[in-house]
């Protein structure tokens, strides 16, 4: 490193003997595409260089991007460990990259498409017939099964690394359900956060012009050959999957519906999909399940997530799967002992970019090596589907065991041999990692890579490759594939042109006019979590206010026995709440519930949404540990109601007025009605003691109104008038019951044979009385007789759409 | 032999769902040489709005029926008169044991009689260590694939006791082992499981079993319900042979097929999906009369 002018920042920045760097070449000059980048990054003080990447995380906070855990505690989300500093990587490279990648995809496609047909590659003994039958990812009621379309793969990712010579070598392929393109964006648009000038933004090519193809290739293969319009739709083992916030990233981001097995039906060997509309024909599912999740019936008895008849609709040719159910034996870490045999007999030739050394120990002869060579060896399952970096316990690394009980390497491989495999020890390359040194320093280090490149066909059945990634960065500097277990971090992959590239976005494709269909569904399921999404908010702005209520008025009094005390203890016991605890856990429990159908729609809802609901449920649960009786939980209360109300705010006021909105918004009326008629029946009861009407103003929240409409006069009648009968006050049961008839005629079906249809016929003459009613009219009889009048509603809601 | 045979499988679900989709290998299966079906038939109530047969990877009948609207109670009625063809008792043509690994590894075919299918776990049969040491111990020295069978078939017979209550259908096949009880299914799971532990491809047969024994015969333990016995490859010449651990004897005249996979996964009778939770109520009754000629 002599001539560089190598800034302050890379000053630890010290290479290893043997291994291949990002950064430098082996000569240890700097490679010229990331030149722009260092000088740039090299102006920079280290304040700035922190106060920038703040920004990034900052970004990925705000955006909610997070990778779910498996662990003891379920759901728990943690914070994308994003790498600052991108990889960087020249165009011409990329693209030598991308060829032999070329070679690789159309050869996996030849493998699959052998192993579910002829059966050539195993007869002709280029592969071993145990080991694809010993193989979980092989499906035997796939077998004979032609895709829709013609192909079986249309996505893969490739992991891929560099070795010392410089040269680029493949870990291992993706081909059942790889994940990381949506993180791959989302790098993107954090690192943008950290490097916002022109250049070099300008000479980076850009992600987008990849999902766009991709996408329209999907939508292709999901319409065929004319016929009815069929839709495309992305298919998830839903919320507690470890990339699930990537499922509903990509599928906002590709305006594709988001759906779990239960969404789906299969009749007469077409899948469909249940909306509120009815089933839907489905063309093609982007599956991010497992394959041998997919349908109960044919494939894994014990899946709860799957669709029956799914396998059924693939083998019709109705349905194509990406990739197809099957594509997963590609995966099996065996397979990559045979793949150079393999491109030589299909082929001809080599593979232009090899894969990393791996041997079979099924066979005798590379067993002995395998055994001869242990001390430069992974050595683990043969038919595991993981990358080789992803040891599991039963491995052995370098001639020594991880966990095992076997007493010797010569034995287990003799003994298992068959089921295992021997994988060269590789050595990775090494690129700038911002290393945290303790108490708030930082120094950028050489960290071990892994670059994951995507790959996809297009509309016309090629593969186009995404131009960029995401790389991989190991936790410490041991360059053995080892240091790339979980933990590491992930970085942006740049690559770089010359001069400045051509800006893609993911512009709504050209000509053959807007097709609705496919962004237009709104699957029941999702349905229904809107609409008990919307009644859940609502229930607990009204608790919130009720305990509100109690603890002004204990403030006030002090006396626990107090008749209006007594009173609102006794109807917030009905709903569960105990208000002997200041912050009710019922009160929480409610938010939860909120929160949990929110977490099943977050394709559809806003990302400020999302965080202003975890906000409340956070603070509600900080309260609840700290407040006292009284004064304290009023505010309390009142801090909670101006947070609830700055949700609804924004869904009302943000929220795209689409059909999945309808529902959230007719939960919430249906659930104030169904408060009012609640509150009215107990506060504005003729029994109810002194003080009560007072309780149920407040609680309508029309204590201004009230007091301008009819001055200092109060009674049973006033109230009921406002809070009942009065059309103009928003929180008046004929206001709520009102938008619940406009709601209802914007949903589908809303009319049948030219007249009304069951849920409007239900609300019409609720509306109808309260509208000619007087307040001696709504008798607190009448008010409970309402009550299983919107039970009635909200019956007819869920059996018509959500189901 | 000729037999008239009769099933009916009940099942009574607790919460009727919208849809529901079932997968049935009932049909017994055409076999040339061995078994011949002149009539099958199956009915099922109500009737589906779907329904079709078609064959699966090994060559079984499965009838796929769905119903599209709220179904509290199905019933599956089978009727059939199949000839199982008498055959000699076979010499046993099988290589010794530790011989058969080359044949295996010479089968290079995925086709469904290979034998590759048969050797690693399958969904309800793994590797058990304690399974494999009793296989090991029960075979004899220098055992040919074919008497290794029906030592181990044997052996087994003696250590495990049938006992209808022991187990249910989701029993694990280890449980069954270690408790030494179980019925047809644990038996041919743990005796799948033992074979394929000393290298012998093994799998699971679906079918019936003669009700009434002939005369001054004892009654077969299963033949009230849908029985099951072990498939084993028995090397390239001889190829498949049968064996019955549960009532200890090859499966020969008083036997028909139905199913033949992996484990009883693959070969269910009833395979289902309901998409409520609530599960269901299952009965079953069989009948195999033999008709004289």
């Amino acid at each position: 490193m002599t001539a560089n002018p190598t800034p302050n920042l890379f000053e630890a920045y010290h290479l290893r003997p043997g291994v291949a760097d990002e950064l430098f070449d082996a000569a240890g000059e700097m490679r010229p595409v990331w030149r722009r980048f260092v000088d740039r990054f090299a102006r920079l003080s280290p304040a700035e260089v922190t106060a920038r990447f703040e920004r990034a995380d900052q970004y990925l906070r705000d955006a909610g991007v997070f990778f779910r855990h498996y662990s003891n505690e379920p759901l728990s989300e943690r914070a994308w460990p994003l790498s600052h500093i991108p990889v960087i990587l020249h165009e011409k490279e990329w693209d030598t990259i991308c060829a032999g990648l070329t070679q690789r995809a159309d050869l996996l496609e030849a493998v699959v498409a052998d192993l579910y047909g002829p059966g050539k590659l195993v007869s002709d003994g280029h592969l071993p017939a145990e080991l694809i039958a010993g193989s979980k990812q092989w499906l035997r009621p796939m077998v004979g099964a032609t895709p829709r379309g013609g192909h079986y793969l249309h996505v893969i990712a490739f992991e891929i690394g560099r070795s010392p010579d410089g040269g680029w070598f493949v870990l291992g392929d993706r081909t059942n359900a790889p994940s990381g393109a949506g993180f791959a964006l989302e790098n993107r648009m954090a690192t943008g956060r950290i490097f916002p000038e022109r250049f070099p933004r300008a000479h980076i090519h850009r992600l987008a012009g990849y999902f766009g193809a991709f996408r329209a290739a999907l939508e292709q293969v999901a319409q065929g050959s004319g016929g009815r319009e069929r839709a495309t739709a992305i298919l998830t083992p839903g919320p507690s999957n470890d990339t699930y916030y990537e499922h509903t990233y990509i599928a906002r981001y590709l305006g594709l519906p988001l759906l779990e097995g239960e969404d789906l039906l299969v009749q007469d060997a077409q899948a469909m999909v249940r909306t509120i509309e009815g089933p839907q024909p489905l063309g093609v599912l982007w599956r991010r399940i497992d394959a041998t999740f997919a349908d109960p019936v044919e494939l894994d008895a014990t899946s709860r997530i799957g669709t029956p008849g799914l396998v059924e609709a693939v083998r019709a040719g109705n349905l194509a799967m990406v990739n197809a159910l099957g594509s997963g034996v590609l995966e099996m870490r065996a397979m990559l002992a045979f793949m150079p045999r393999i491109c030589q007999v299909l082929t001809g030739g080599p593979l232009k970019l090899p894969n990393i050394a791996t041997w079979w120990c099924g066979g005798g002869s590379e067993r002995a090596y395998v055994r001869d060579n242990a001390e430069h060896m992974m050595i683990g399952s043969a038919y595991a589907c993981d990358l080789p970096f992803d040891l599991g316990a039963t491995t052995a690394l370098g001639g020594a065991f991880r966990g095992s009980a076997r007493a010797s390497i010569a034995e287990w491989l003799e003994a298992e041999g068959n089921m295992l495999v021997g994988q060269e020890a590789v050595t990775l390359s090494t690129t700038p990692a911002w290393v945290d040194t303790g108490e708030g320093q930082h120094r950028i280090e050489p960290r071990p890579m892994t670059v994951r490149v995507f790959a996809a066909r297009d509309a016309n059945g090629r593969w186009i490759f995404m131009k960029g990634g995401y790389a991989r960065i190991g936790r410490s500097g041991d360059t053995t594939a080892l240091a790339m277990q979980r933990g590491g971090a992930v970085a942006d992959v740049w690559v770089v042109g010359d001069r400045p590239v051509r800006q893609d976005t993911l512009l709504p494709r050209p000509s053959r006019g807007v097709r609705r269909a496919s962004p237009g569904i709104l699957p029941a399921r999702a349905a229904d979590n809107l609409f008990w999404l919307g009644r859940y908010v609502e229930r607990t702005e009204d608790a919130i206010r009720l305990i509100r209520a109690y603890h002004l008025r204990l403030a006030a009094t002090d006396n626990t026995e107090d008749a209006r005390l007594r009173l609102l203890r006794h109807f917030l016991e009905g709903y569960g709440i105990d208000l002997k605890e200041p912050v009710p856990s019922a009160l929480i429990d409610r938010l939860e519930a909120a929160r949990a159908c929110a977490s099943k729609v977050r394709d559809r809802f806003s990302t400020d949404g999302w965080s202003a609901l975890g906000d409340l449920a956070k603070t509600a649960r900080q309260m609840h540990q700290t407040a006292q009786p009284g004064d304290d939980s009023a505010r309390a209360m009142s801090v909670l109601l101006r947070k609830i109300t700055g949700f609804s705010g924004l869904v009302h006021e943000n929220m795209y007025r689409f059909s999945g909105w309808t529902f959230l918004s007719f939960g919430r009326a249906l659930e104030r009605a169904d408060a009012l008629s609640a509150v009215l029946a107990t506060f504005a009861d003729p029994g109810a003691p002194t003080g009560a009407l007072d309780i149920a103003i407040e609680v309508g929240d029309s204590v201004i109104t009230h007091q301008r409409r009819y001055r200092m006069e109060r009674s049973r009648d006033t109230v009921v008038d406002l809070l009942a009968l009065d059309g103009d006050n928003p929180r008046s049961l004929l206001f709520q019951v009102g938008r619940l008839r406009t709601l209802a005629a914007d949903l589908p079906y809303a009319r049948e044979k030219g007249r009304l249809a069951a849920l409007s016929r239900a609300i019409v003459p609720v509306e109808s009385l309260l509208s000619v009613a007087s307040p001696d009219d709504i008798t607190t009889e009448r008010l409970i007789e309402m009550r299983g009048e919107l039970a009635d509603v909200s019956n007819l809601v869920s059996q018509r759409y959500l189901r | 032999m000729r037999y008239d045979i009769r099933l009916s499988i009940d099942y009574a679900y607790a919460a009727p769902s919208d849809h529901l989709r079932n997968l049935l290998r009932l049909l017994p299966a055409e076999i040339p040489g061995r078994q011949r079906v002149w009539t099958r038939r199956l009915t099922v109530t109500p009737t589906p709005e779907e329904r079709r047969d078609l064959p699966d990877f090994f060559g079984n009948w499965m009838t796929s029926v769905a119903w599209h609207h709220p179904v509290a109670e199905a019933q599956f009625e089978l009727s059939a008169r199949v000839d199982r063809l008498a055959a000699p008792e076979p010499l046993d043509l099988s290589p010794p044991l530790h011989d058969l690994q080359a044949e295996i590894t010479a089968e290079m075919t995925l086709s469904p009689a290979a034998p590759h299918h048969f050797l690693g776990a399958s969904p309800r049969v793994t590797p058990c260590s304690e399974i494999t040491a009793f296989a090991r111990a029960a075979c004899p020295r220098n055992a040919t694939a074919a008497s290794a069978v029906a030592a181990i078939g044997h052996a087994l017979y003696h250590r495990m006791t049938f006992d209808a209550e022991a187990t249910t259908v989701d029993t694990p096949m280890r449980e069954a082992f270690v408790n030494r009880r179980g019925v047809c299914q644990d038996f041919t799971h743990v005796m799948i499981a033992a074979l394929r532990g000393i290298g012998i491809p093994a799998g699971y047969v679906s079918g019936f079993l003669r009700t009434f024994p002939p005369p001054g015969e004892p009654r077969l333990e299963g033949a009230d319900a849908m029985h099951a016995w072990v498939r084993a490859w028995a090397g390239r010449e001889m190829g498949w042979i049968e064996y019955d651990p549960t009532n200890d004897q090859p499966a020969g005249e008083d036997y028909i097929t139905v199913a033949v996979g992996r484990d009883y996964d693959d070969v269910a009778p009833v395979r289902g999906a309901l998409r409520s939770a609530g599960g269901a109520d299952t009965s079953q009754s069989v009948d195999v009369l033999p008709l004289e000629d």
